[in-house]
């Protein structure tokens, strides 16, 4: 469905983009339908500018996305409307993705205005209390202004959002990290939910527990390229690149407390970013980075 | 030591009183990590600004503090000012991005360490001591803020406000916004300060019970203005005895735990509005095991040795 | 809009949201003490030049006379009436400052704006020219200009004005879109296929909109006083009545030392007063357009 084939992304700075940053290298991976794949990796690692490329927020610098076969990048007008529909993003902040001087509710009525203008009242009520339901908000949750909601309540309007356009592929990125751990389970079972029924995401996140839950495949980043990648119990069971396994060990477990001296280990963090290498099997559905 | 009884503090609204802290008491020993935990709006955070600085709308209600054996004047912004930084000390939630930009990292130490009457060279050899002590060089104070990481930046915050040596120490929502690696050693820092003597206890505020799991020695749950249970980390893990301690608990994906072979629960329903709090235990709306007896509110009382609960099923409940 | 259309029960929460900062402008004093000075002197504007009963640049009247029944204001040292003078330069001063406000707020709008989301090559070039416009010392072309036009009207003098005043407006919008294009709220509608004149004025724009009357405010108060200083010293309109021009005869006249205080301290406190109640009105519009800033 979603091909990601040999992407690079050079970010351009200083006077008439003197300066050159490449920022991705060479980032190539698949998302078949039903399939949730979480990109995983610390700030820095690029993994929101994939997610941004995905949904055509920032251009690509090499290679192209293919979505159903399509170039995204190609597309205009009528097609990248056509697009938008059936993929769609929800961010980080949800204080930030709402325009804080409306009402939520505002953020329906353009997406009727933009995408489902030829339908008919009832029809669009229908459709929009479905999605409100399926997110467990209410109606009379459309009333209020943005900063009188919590951000849970507004992250789940903006899956709503999403809903009621019978998208296929949803990008998430960053979506539960600034929720409390009681409202994150929701919003993560509510990712589970909507996977059953057929929707494609891509789970960006830098928490390897949550990527863990929800996820089928996992793809970790490190500075840009991916390290390590495949189903998740194979990354997650055997790692086998150094960074994934720092990644793992850095993870607080509850019911198991790091040692003293694992805990204090307080060196200056290493940069421990290769680059060049290839990506080989390990095993099948388990790539790993390794450098010669 | 930390003393704290029946501490009230309300947030003044135009809508009316929040009653963010209602009425709470605990205490820190020496030497003691305790880790503060809860939802947001639970008043965690509030707990721990009031110990060191009242914010404008904080409106003092009742309750004591004692620190030491000295009651701290939290209600008196400048009689509170001899204590802080070097009894009462805080590392905020956005120290990081407190940091004037502009200055380099020493200077606008030395600029804060002024503003107290302290001298800036004469502590520098200490601080430089304590920056080496958690893995960062001397050089790092010739930098700009922005040419460190977040969690470097915040444990610089950490040397610095520990400089003196305080008594107490607030961490509120310090790992938060850090990745796992950066978490981990700033967690580490904090352990290492306490172990060290820099600071005798620690109040850490989060959200994030994996992280206490780690460092903390004592966990105490707050629920809507309210606590609702304290004991050692080990017991709050492996036996809570408050329902919503367990459904917390339960409602973190661990490594290992996927949707597709076990869905979590989450907890059904929102905290209660604070304004006019409900009487009778505040959890009892969200509360799966509640009866008719939780109408009224159940006394924070101890079931076993250093373990508190405020529950009327408590006792039961932890046997079984 | 197209939502007056929708029967989405959203509909009638958009209609309350106007009503509310009805609700509130009412209620906001700022807002309400800068509308009503500033209306005073609008309303003098429009309809006191039907009020004078005399000629205001006629020398029909007696010297050097205080206000009095006959001329409300007095009269000028060479028997011209004041109150003709005054309603009739105050109704030229909001001529060139409406005009002049205009004319810079559509340049500033359009640059700041273009610059501040497209960002990147089309950013560096309007940011050079806003620069180059900037930099140009304003003051010293207006007085070549006008020595070279040996009739000036009030057109070209809002024009002069207008085409001059612009680069910190644009400036301030390009900075304010451009914090406001980085926040999720124009990835999601960007995330809608809108076109990029749908995102800037109907998501960007209403952000600021009490930052955009704050600038043309700004711009108009500016303009009034540029006007009142080009005329004072002398390279205003040759064919009628201002403000600054009423301060130039007065001062050039010695109305100070003969104590003729009636000739000079009407445009003088007008001035002051339209461009403070202006002022006064933009803070009570912020707290007014904020729904942060009111309550709950």
């Amino acid at each position: 469905m979603l091909k990601v084939e040999n992407v690079s992304k050079v970010f351009r700075s200083g006077a008439f983009g003197g300066k050159k940053a490449k920022v991705i290298h060479d980032i190539d991976f698949e998302v078949k339908p039903g399939e949730v794949v979480s990109l995983i990796g610390e700030s820095g690692s690029g993994k929101t500018t994939v997610g941004r490329m995905i949904l055509r927020l920032t251009s690509v610098s090499e290679g192209r996305i293919t979505f159903d076969g399509e170039d995204v990048s190609a597309l205009k007008g009528r097609a990248l409307k056509s697009y938008y529909r059936r993929v769609q993003g929800v961010f980080q902040d949800p204080f930030s993705s709402f325009n804080p001087i409306f009402k939520v509710g505002r953020v329906f009525r353009t997406i009727r205005r933009e995408f489902l203008a030829d339908l008919d009242t009832a029809t669009w009520e229908t459709r929009l209390t479905g999605a409100l339901n399926a997110v467990g908000l209410e109606f009379a949750a459309l009333d209020k202004f943005p900063h009188q909601m919590s951000g849970g309540q507004l992250q789940r309007l903006l899956i709503a959002r999403a809903l009621v356009l019978d998208i296929r592929l949803l990008v998430a990125d960053e979506i539960i990290s600034m929720l409390d751990a009681s409202t994150r389970i929701d919003v993560l079972n509510l990712l589970g939910d909507l996977k059953r029924q057929g929707l494609s995401i891509i789970f960006v996140t830098h928490d390897l527990a949550l990527g863990n839950y929800i996820s089928d495949r996992i793809i970790i980043l490190q500075k840009g390229s991916i390290v390590e990648m495949g189903a998740t119990d194979r990354v997650f069971g055997d790692p086998q690149h150094a960074y994934t396994r720092s990644l793992l060990n850095a993870v607080p477990h509850l019911h198991e407390r790091w040692s003293d001296a694992e805990l204090k280990d307080l060196g200056l963090v290493k940069d421990t970013a290769r680059f060049g290498g290839r990506l080989v099997e390990h095993q099948p559905d388990h790539l790993v980075r390794v450098y010669s | 030591m930390l003393a704290v009884s029946d501490l009230k503090i309300h947030y003044r609204t135009l809508a009316g009183s929040v009653k963010a802290l209602d009425g709470v008491s605990f205490s820190v020993a020496d030497g003691e990590i305790m880790g503060l935990a809860g939802e947001s709006g639970c008043g965690k955070s509030t707990l721990g600004k009031a110990l060191i600085r009242l914010e404008e709308r904080m409106q003092y209600v009742g309750g004591e503090v004692t620190l030491d054996g000295t009651t701290l004047p939290i209600a008196d912004d400048w009689a509170m000012n001899p204590y802080r930084f070097r009894k009462v000390s805080i590392v905020p939630q956005y120290a990081m991005s407190a940091l004037n930009p502009t200055r380099r990292i020493g200077r606008m130490i030395d600029e804060l360490l002024a503003a107290r009457g302290l001298k800036g060279s004469t502590l520098r050899p200490e601080l430089e001591r304590r920056l080496a002590v958690l893995g960062l060089t001397p050089d790092v104070l010739g930098m700009y803020p922005i040419e460190l990481s977040g969690g470097m930046k915040q444990r610089v915050v950490m040397v610095l406000s520990t400089l003196l040596d305080p008594s107490l120490l607030i961490a509120d929502e310090v790992t938060s916004a850090l990745d796992v690696a950066s978490q981990k050693k700033v967690a580490g820092a904090l352990v290492e300060f306490r172990d060290r003597g820099y600071v005798k206890s620690m109040i850490v505020v989060t959200h994030d019970l994996a992280i206490l799991a780690q460092i903390a020695d004592s966990i105490m749950i707050m629920y809507a203005g309210k606590l609702a249970e304290k004991a050692p980390t080990r017991t709050i893990v492996e036996a809570p005895a408050h329902p919503y301690t367990r459904l917390l608990l339960g409602s973190l994906p661990e490594v290992g735990i996927r949707f597709e072979d076990k869905r979590l629960p989450g907890i059904k329903g929102r905290p209660p509005s604070l304004l006019s709090p409900p009487v009778g235990c505040r959890f009892r709306d969200r509360c799966p095991l509640a009866f008719s007896k939780c109408v009224e509110e159940p006394p924070f009382i101890e079931i076993a040795a250093g373990h508190q609960v405020a529950c009327w099923k408590a006792d039961a409940h932890a046997q079984g | 809009m197209t939502s007056t259309t929708d029967s989405a029960p959203a509909s009638p929460a958009a209609k309350a949201g106007r009503n509310e900062i009805l609700y509130f402008a009412l209620r906001n004093p700022k807002l309400l003490i800068g509308a009503v000075v500033f209306t005073i002197f609008l309303l003098g504007a429009i309809f006191g030049p039907m009020l004078a009963t005399h000629e205001p640049m006629t020398f029909d009247a007696p010297p050097g006379m205080p206000p009095s029944a006959d001329y409300w204001f007095g009269t000028t040292l060479f028997g011209q009436d004041v109150f003709s003078q005054f309603v009739n330069g105050l109704r030229s001063s909001f001529i060139v400052g409406t005009l002049a406000g205009f004319t810079a707020a559509i340049i500033g709008m359009f640059i700041g704006f273009f610059a501040g989301y497209r960002g990147g090559f089309v950013d560096e070039v309007l940011n050079m020219l806003t620069n180059v416009v900037l930099v140009i010392p304003t003051f010293a072309v207006l007085l070549v200009v006008a020595a070279y036009l040996s009739v000036r009207g009030l057109g070209t003098e809002a024009a002069f004005i207008g085409l001059t005043s612009w680069p910190w407006a644009a400036r301030a919008i390009r900075a304010q879109t451009f914090s406001l294009t980085s926040r999720d709220f124009v990835g999601m509608a960007r995330l809608n296929g809108e076109s990029t004149l749908r995102i800037i004025f109907g998501e960007i724009a209403p952000n600021m909109s009490s930052y955009l009357v704050m600038t043309f405010i700004l711009l108009f108060g500016g303009a009034i006083l540029t006007a009142a200083t080009l005329d004072f010293i002398g390279l205003g309109p040759t064919d009628s009545i201002s403000l600054g021009l009423m301060m130039n005869y007065s001062v050039m006249n010695a109305a100070l030392q003969l104590g003729m205080w009636w000739w000079f301290v009407p445009p003088g406190l007008a001035i002051t007063a339209i461009v403070g109640s202006l002022y006064v009105m933009n803070v009570g519009l912020d707290e007014v357009f904020n729904p942060k800033l009111r309550a709950l």
